[in-house]
């Protein structure tokens, strides 16, 4: 149940960012959710496409240094408190979120975020076990 | 074989009597035949009288690369010229050639240390050996073809270039051993396979390989492509040419034939020795030559020395592979640092390319600054910005131990490091001095 997500290695610079998404759209790849983590000298571009194996030859052929990771899709009751309570269960069984981002765009009637934890099965179990809606790969293609 | 078992195995405390015995004679020698020195050791306030044996060299002026283009032709002569029977001129890569010259009696000095590398590294008498050093001014050629006669080997004198006949003189009169530059070696195998000649079934076993600085990893591949073993053989005109260090086929530093060049290392800046072991500037003396003797020459080569026996029975103390040089050197907070130490510590940590850069820089009122530009490819890059700080900070503490300096250390993206003809400018030094 987890989804394929691109890390970019990009220095800080100016435009290094349009750089990248023009060539993810000039190869026809579709980014369907994006965050960037930035420090003073360098960020970490984290995409989620409809074709990642695909997109991450082109970002390694293009000279950059990107690498594949899983990330779990949750889905969030699109209404105050919505997160919170996903977080309360998360905490209360010990599962650690490294970060998090959202879609844009919804898959359901729920708002869809993505989260990078620790330890992605155990994070998995306890979402199935409180019934939160999970979406895997071939749903995001759907999107 | 040891080809001069006598001076190649004599043990340590005989060989520096031998040493002090030849230190002192030479130096009467050159303070009598020749001005430059005379006029330097005047004003450093040496004189022959002072120099009583071995541990009393560092008492003497260095002798360096300007010394010689000051004397330019034949100023550092300590014969007339009627006495000299070969010149060569070293490339004048940096600056003007420089010319050396060589007695009868250096020929045969020459002959007898090349008789001895080419043996180190494991060449028997009636071995064919295919010269591909150029024969001419420069030294590698005819060094190579004095050494192979004196130890009774079969020479080719191929010289250098023409590769296609290279490789049918090889494949004709099967040598067994090969003298080139490492990077003609390197060249030859793209050749022999464009040729359908396959290089693991060459004649050539052993390679006698030098003139150039190289990695451990072009060994590597020169070794596993041509299937030979490939030693390192060091030397310099300005000492002799060829035959002034040669590897054993151990590959664990090469053999100085100190009996006759006299090594020591020293710290560039303060020209004082560095500590045993240590890296350093290669400083030598040529106990016995009498053309063109060098007292304390400076080669501006870094290199270590090991003392420590060799289990092949030589005695002489081994020289590492050339680490750098110290026209690469920056002096940074009056500290020395080599490009070369950083890619070493780049290299000891696993994932890591070295590509990188080194910037030095000085804001108006404050210390030097040295940043390290390394390229991040899939080796070290992580989806966590933690892990990308803690490859910084590691990278920054190691170079820290070795160099005693704090560096900032700047992750960028692969191929942002600037190239020129396949290589990375190592050093920019933006400060205004």
């Amino acid at each position: 149940m987890k989804i394929t997500q691109i890390s970019v290695f990009l220095e800080n610079k100016q435009g290094r960012l349009h750089e990248v998404c023009a060539l993810l759209g000039s190869n026809n790849v579709n980014i369907r959710a994006l965050t960037v983590a930035d420090t003073e000298d360098f960020g970490i571009l984290r995409i989620v496409v409809d074709r990642p194996q695909e997109a991450v030859a082109i970002l390694r052929g293009a000279g950059l240094t990107a690498n594949l990771n899983e990330i779990v899709a949750v889905e969030v009751e699109d209404r105050p408190g919505g997160l919170s309570g996903i977080l309360k269960i998360l905490s209360a069984n010990g599962v650690n979120v490294e970060y998090m981002y959202g879609f844009v765009e919804k898959f359901s009637e729920k708002a869809l975020l993505v989260f990078k934890f620790e330890e992605p099965d155990k994070a998995i179990g306890i979402l199935a076990d409180n019934n939160i809606g999970i979406v895997g790969g071939r749903d995001i293609k759907c999107i | 074989m040891i080809w001069n078992e006598r001076m190649e195995c004599m043990p340590a405390g005989r060989m520096q009597d031998l040493q002090s015995e030849r230190l002192c004679r030479i130096v009467e020698y050159v303070y009598s035949n020749c001005r430059p020195y005379r006029e330097k050791m005047d004003a450093s306030g040496v004189g022959s009288r002072d120099i009583k044996g071995i541990n009393d060299i560092a008492k003497l002026p260095f002798t360096v690369k300007d010394d010689m283009r000051r004397g330019y032709p034949f100023g550092l002569f300590c014969v007339p010229q009627e006495k000299i029977s070969e010149l060569h001129v070293s490339s004048g890569t940096s600056g003007d050639p420089i010319v050396v010259g060589y007695t009868a009696a250096d020929i045969k000095l020459w002959g007898d240390v090349m008789a001895r590398a080419l043996c180190c590294a494991g060449a028997v008498p009636g071995d064919m050996v295919q010269v591909a050093y150029g024969y001419g001014l420069f030294t590698g050629g005819f060094g190579m073809h004095y050494g192979a006669r004196e130890a009774g080997l079969t020479v080719i004198p191929a010289s250098s270039g023409q590769t296609k006949r290279q490789l049918k003189l090889m494949q004709d009169f099967r040598p067994r051993i090969l003298a080139c530059t490492p990077s003609y070696a390197l060249y030859m195998l793209e050749e022999a396979r464009e040729l359908g000649v396959d290089p693991r079934e060459s004649s050539w076993q052993i390679g006698i390989f030098g003139a150039e600085p190289w990695s451990e990893a072009m060994r590597g591949e020169v070794e596993a492509n041509w299937n030979m073993l490939a030693t390192d053989i060091y030397g310099l005109s300005e000492i002799i040419g060829p035959g002034v260090a040669q590897e054993c086929p151990r590959k664990d530093g090469l053999h100085v034939c100190w009996d006759v060049f006299y090594p020591e290392i020293i710290d560039p800046v303060s020209g004082l020795p560095v500590p045993e072991g240590t890296a350093g500037e290669l400083v030598i003396t040529t106990l016995t030559k009498e053309g063109m003797p060098m007292l304390r020459y400076r080669t501006r080569d870094i290199v270590s020395l090991d003392r420590g026996a060799c289990p092949c029975g030589r005695t002489s103390p081994r020289l590492s592979k050339i680490k750098g040089r110290t026209d690469d050197m920056i002096i940074v907070r009056g500290i020395n640092v080599f490009p070369s130490q950083i890619e070493h510590v780049l290299l000891r940590i696993e994932g890591i390319q070295p590509h990188y850069q080194i910037i030095v820089d000085r804001k108006a009122g404050k210390l030097d600054d040295l940043e390290i530009d390394v390229e991040v490819e899939e080796g070290i890059f992580f989806d966590e910005i933690k892990k990308l700080r803690e490859i910084e900070e590691r990278i920054c503490r190691e170079i820290e131990s070795v160099l005693g300096i704090f560096v900032k250390i700047r992750l960028v993206e692969p191929k942002s490091i600037e190239r020129s003809e396949g290589k990375a400018r190592r050093v920019i030094d933006r400060r205004t001095v």
